[in-house]
């Protein structure tokens, strides 16, 4: 397997430790003027996102890890599997539902993903920043409340569950940044 | 490449700098970057070029500072000198790293390490007001260590630095309990110590074991500990200058060599030839002195507030 040494580390570098694939997500070279240099590393398990510190001297080595990130579009899920296409080659591939807890319910049909795959399996998907959702189910707003930050929950035909502004109703389309979960505005009216 | 206003910021420290010395009949000099020797230090490495001498192939070094020229003109009488050179050391690249730098480097005959603190104090004020009008504070390696870490540098164990490693969420590197304990103070150091040092006022930081004594003279102190006469100026956590009341006892510097060399070869680096100049120098008799080297471009870094090497420099 091919190894990068400290010399050539650097932030985003995708390593294999202990049979599993992390990112480089900080590097620091430190040394004192008389004495030893240590590369100081934090890096992001891509499995399970979870943050391991290392040290490492001078001419230590890492496996790299073939990990590769394309962008695919998301077809649909069936309960059990979340399946993507590449709109290249028409390839697809799926994740199960488990690993995409926290964003697959923000995932609507054809949105451009971007998936890591890891020795040619996908492992993670990062959903596009925004993504339009229809409200399937709120509250009615009272009328001539719609100004201020008067916020209520939604849920959304994707399942997942927001909070809006007061005056949203059922089967209107709003914009949710996928990050954080948060509404950012409506896109049209019912 | 850095912006222009910055480089001019470097432009009138340069000029001060020479207006500094120029007051105080401390004469310039410029010695070659080019050595068939380096002075030998366990961790910092040369770079390695080829040249052609009288025909053939010869192994010369971009010079990792310019101590033996400098020490080899004390020894022939020039009195007190200072220098800027450019400076090189393969493999450091980092945020306050890079692999040539610019080193402000001088020498006062007559002097001990902590006659020129003072001298580098009333450098650094003069250049950078901002730092205040309280006087640098000066402590020992062992004060340091105490207040950081709970440690006495002189007394503990490797067993001991890992476990304090631990407490402060450290990651130690692999191999770390087969180093050597010098290794390990020095990753406290830069891990955890460095960054709280010089904070709120300047501080020298002098008295470091014998271990990492370098080309100091070293003395027992008052409670018999063996401490080397080099000092260390810090400021908001950056390392500045390093200096020593310089050692003028050529076998001495010979075996200090030899043992870097030793240390170098067990840790699969490559020994390197000693620096002539700088063991001619002794042999010769080098006047008691003191010297520091100062790394301008942290000098800029603190003068512009520029957090990265590569705002204050080019490469």
């Amino acid at each position: 397997m091919p190894t990068a040494n400290t010399s050539q580390f650097k932030r985003g570098l995708k390593v294999e430790i202990e049979g599993e694939p992390y990112l480089m997500a900080e590097m620091e070279f430190t040394k004192p003027g008389k004495g030893q240099a240590v590369y100081r590393t934090k890096l992001r398990n891509l499995l399970n996102g979870r943050m391991l510190d290392r040290t490492f001297k001078n001419g230590e080595t890492l496996e790299l890890a073939d990990v590769e990130e394309r962008s695919v579009q998301y077809l649909y899920q069936d309960g059990t599997y979340f399946h993507f296409m590449n709109p290249d080659s028409y390839e697809q591939y799926e994740l199960p539902a488990e690993k995409l807890e926290d964003i697959g319910k923000f995932l609507v049909e054809e949105a451009t993903c971007d998936v890591i795959f890891w020795n040619g399996t996908p492992i993670s998907v990062t959903p596009p920043p925004h993504v339009e959702l229809k409200v399937t189910y709120t509250e009615p707003g009272a009328k001539g409340n719609s100004t201020g930050n008067v916020q209520k929950p939604a849920t959304v035909h994707t399942g997942a569950e927001i909070t809006v502004p007061i005056f949203i109703n059922v089967d209107d389309v709003v914009r949710v940044d996928t990050r954080t979960g948060e509404y950012i505005e409506r896109v049209s009216k019912s | 490449m850095p912006p222009i206003e910055v480089l001019r910021r470097r432009a009138e420290l340069l000029a001060s700098t020479r207006e500094f010395f120029a007051a105080r009949d401390v004469l310039e000099v410029d010695t070659p970057l080019l050595g068939e020797g380096v002075v030998v230090e366990e961790h910092i490495d040369p770079i390695p070029c080829q040249v052609q001498v009288e025909g053939s192939n010869a192994t010369r070094y971009l010079l990792t500072s310019p101590e033996g020229p400098m020490k080899r003109l004390l020894a022939a009488g020039s009195g007190p000198i200072y220098q800027f050179a450019h400076a090189f050391r393969d493999g450091e690249v980092g945020r306050r790293h890079a692999p040539e730098f610019t080193m402000l480097e001088w020498y006062r005959p007559g002097f001990d390490h902590h006659q020129l603190m003072d001298e580098v104090e009333a450098f650094v004020r003069t250049l950078i007001p901002e730092v205040g009008d309280n006087v640098f504070e000066r402590k020992t390696y062992r004060e340091v260590f105490l207040e950081s870490a709970s440690i006495d540098p002189f007394a503990t164990s490797i067993e001991e630095i890992r476990r304090t490693c631990e407490r402060l969420a450290i990651a130690v590197p692999a191999d770390f309990e087969n180093g050597s304990l010098d290794d390990a103070l020095d990753l406290l150091l830069v891990c955890h110590i460095e960054p709280q040092l010089g904070a709120e006022v300047p501080l020298f930081v002098h008295d470091y074991p014998e271990s990492q004594a370098a080309l100091a003279q070293i003395h027992e102190d008052a409670a018999g500990r063996r401490v080397a006469e080099r000092f260390e100026l810090y400021i908001q956590g950056i390392e500045l200058a390093n200096g020593y009341h310089e050692l003028l006892d050529a076998s001495e510097q010979r075996r200090r060599f030899e043992a870097a060399n030793q240390a170098r070869v067990e840790n699969d680096r490559p020994a390197l030839p000693l620096d002539a100049d700088l063991l001619e120098a002794l042999e010769i008799g080098m006047p008691a002195c003191a010297g520091v080297a100062l790394g301008f471009d942290r000098l800029v870094m603190l003068a512009t507030g520029a957090t990265d090497i590569r705002d204050v420099r080019f490469g």
